[in-house]
């Protein structure tokens, strides 16, 4: 196994929030082995690897992806949908799985431009413009799907140029995958901290796993892996993210001051490639929920920057991937109960 | 299953060349004579008596071409062929011979302004991404002119349906082989043309080498059975069979042919339905100037969502379309 193995075989697993057990099997081939395996009532899915010591270590990339849900089962095989979080730009002419009795592929497609009026044209489709086509007869399509059964986008695994690959839920397999690259550097590794993996659930409706996660296990640290955005033409030219350009380490009030010059300094240290984004609020991420969970924990943000975000093409690099599991790995190996007070002591 | 072969090979407007050769080698056997003309074209023949009849299906699809470089790497291309700028955002591509992947990104809806969520895409916003560093990385892989299409895989589909691309014409091309298997008494031309998709290009020069009395396309053709569109308006519907045209933009189908095709429908059984929509054209439209002048139909498999990444047609459709086209040319 290596880190494009593992995304590949986590991007190509559905899983919507809410539906993260589905997600469950795959996670437990992957990180066999490298941990003690659970899930828990709301699909907040941890792996355990403990340390000589008792403080504990808390990584957390989030398993949900975005999704479309059915409002309304039409005639001749047609559904209504619902978009979270999806621009309904991108659907057009996409594949889709819709998760009923079984999974059904379906197609979103449009109408003839001849019969568009001038209006629609010019103008960005709108989810109520779009239908799901599954093919399916009266009869079988009210058998197999109800009202509210999920639907994910549908996209197969391809390399690009360069260790960058495209799929879709990259958002956050990709962080999955980096937990898993720290695991598997750790495999062989003594370390005093007692580390937990968590596949944390429903990140995307508003990062509720991560705050029921970081209650229940309690850590010490706190470290969150997502995506974020590259600085490109389609990104946000407002940082200074590229593709390829190593693990970039958030600063900003949402992450530990002395923490983070820490894991610079480790980087530093074992020259590893990373970069800095500076998020001055809310960074929209688990880390923002883990930090005021109990009494307060330390927290990073470690991020990975895509291109085209919530799409079915999403690009991230391996290197970046690897790169991210690594770091967090060598402070891993490096943290001790003193140094933990040390870095605690304002 | 040769629809499949079809349907996942690649070949835009101008460079037919994987088509014509599967295409090619599936003749061979039933035909006596193959031509392969100037344009590329692939003329087949089987000798009869009587009338000349040409059963014509485009070989080509609509798909992309590279026209630049940007500064980061990525491509700025065009389209070949009809493909509504709604269409493209967020599609895997495959460039060239090699089959290079590349993917049409869009900006992610987080950082849309209002006024950017709202608007339709265009191609000038949109680029090819191949992952490549920078334009110098770019231009060693990818040259200019450089074709791509969809990457979709043909497969079954719901109840009795198929899914894939480039169905337009590639159904059109299936029936045309499966009917050239049987002997008629007409002298038969089974041509395949290049270049429908960008204004029937090939038909031109085919058509005015035969000549033909009778000429029939076979398409792959719009429909919009949804549930929100009015029945007048759906053009065709998925399963009531092969769709016969009246009229389209480049033709005003021969009234006597047509009544001949529905009089074999009635007798053989066969369900037909009329194209309810004069919206597009196709190589008719060259074939019944060429010359002197020739009687044209269109007979076609209705395809939803034609011109994009995935279309849907109907098993049934398709085979009614064969048997339909078989018994005509019977009767002539």
């Amino acid at each position: 196994m290596n880190e494009e193995l593992v995304l590949k075989e986590l991007c190509t697993t559905d899983s919507p929030s809410g539906r993260e057990d589905l997600i469950y099997n795959k996670i437990k081939e992957l990180f066999n082995g490298l941990g003690e395996i659970s899930i828990n009532n709301m699909n907040n899915i941890y792996i355990h690897k403990k340390g000589k010591d008792k403080f504990k270590v808390m990584l957390m990339a989030h398993s949900d992806e975005v999704f479309l849900m059915v409002t309304d089962i039409l005639s001749n095989g047609f559904l209504k949908f619902n978009a979270i979080g999806i621009d309904p730009k991108t659907l057009v002419s996409q594949e889709v799985i819709v998760h009923g009795r079984k999974e059904i592929p379906g197609v979103i497609g449009i109408k003839p431009p001849h019969l568009m009026k001038d209006e629609e044209k010019k103008q960005g489709i709108k989810a109520e413009q779009l239908l799901i086509d599954t093919g399916l007869d009266d009869e079988n399509l009210k058998k197999q799907v109800k009202i509210g059964d999920y639907v994910t986008l549908s996209r197969q695994f391809y390399e690009l140029l360069n260790n960058n690959v495209t799929c879709k839920a990259i958002d956050d397999r990709a962080g999955i995958a980096a937990m898993w690259s720290c695991a598997n550097e750790l495999k062989q590794a003594q370390h005093d901290a007692d580390v937990y993996f968590v596949c944390s659930c429903q990140e995307e409706v508003g990062h509720r796993g991560a705050k029921m996660a970081a209650y229940d296990i309690n850590p010490d640290i706190g470290i969150a892996i997502d995506v974020t955005f590259d600085s490109g033409e389609f990104g946000d030219k407002d940082r200074e993210n590229k593709l390829g350009g190593g693990p970039s380490i958030c600063v900003g009030p949402n992450v530990h001051c002395k923490l983070r010059e820490k894991i610079i300094e480790i980087a530093d240290k074992h020259n590893i490639p990373y970069q800095i984004e500076v998020e001055p609020g809310n960074t929209g991420t688990d880390a923002w929920d883990i930090q005021i969970a109990r009494e307060g924990i330390a927290t990073l943000l470690i991020s990975i920057p895509i291109k085209y975000m919530h799409t079915t093409v999403e690009v991230v690099n391996v290197d970046d991937i690897r790169n991210t599991g690594l770091l967090i790995a060598e402070l891993i190996k490096e943290l001790s109960q003193d140094e933990l007070e040390g870095l605690f002591c304002f | 299953m040769l629809l499949e072969t079809l349907s996942n090979s690649s070949g835009p407007s101008g460079y037919e060349g994987e088509v014509r050769k599967i295409i090619k080698s599936e003749i061979t056997n039933f035909v006596d004579d193959i031509v392969i003309d100037k344009m590329g074209n692939i003329i087949a023949h089987k000798k009869g008596k009587g009338k000349k009849v040409v059963i014509d299906a485009h070989i080509d699809e609509v798909g992309f071409i590279i026209i630049g470089y940007n500064d980061d790497g990525t491509l700025k291309f065009s389209a070949l062929g009809g493909i509504n700028s709604k269409v493209i955002p967020c599609k895997v591509i495959l460039i060239g011979k090699n089959k290079i992947p590349g993917v049409i990104g869009l900006k992610p809806i987080h950082l849309q302004s209002p006024e950017e969520r709202k608007n339709n895409i265009s191609y000038e916003n949109c680029c090819i991404d191949i992952g490549a560093k920078d334009k110098a990385e770019a231009k060693k892989y990818i040259k200019l002119g450089d074709y791509c299409v969809f990457d979709t895989k043909f497969n079954e589909f719901g109840t009795g349906l198929i899914k894939g691309k480039a169905f337009d014409d590639r159904m059109g091309c299936a029936v045309l082989i499966d009917v050239l298997k049987e002997s008629y008494e007409c002298d038969l031309y089974g041509v395949f043309n290049v270049q429908e998709e960008v204004g029937e290009r090939g038909a031109y020069a085919s058509a005015y080498n035969i000549q033909p009395d009778i000429g029939i396309a076979v398409e792959g053709t719009i429909c919009a059975d949804m549930p929100n569109i009015p029945d007048h308006l759906k053009a065709t519907e998925i399963g009531k069979g092969p769709a016969i045209s009246i009229m389209d933009k480049t033709s005003l189908f021969n009234k006597e042919i047509i009544n001949e095709i529905i009089e074999v429908g009635h007798k053989k059984n066969i369900p037909y339905q009329f194209r309810r929509a004069i919206a597009g054209g196709n190589d008719a439209g060259a074939i019944h100037m060429s010359g002197q002048g020739a009687k044209v139909a269109t007979i076609s498999v209705p395809c939803r969502y034609i011109h994009s990444s995935v279309s849907v047609c109907s098993m049934d459709d398709y085979t009614n379309t064969v048997k339909l086209l078989k018994e005509y040319l019977h009767t002539i």
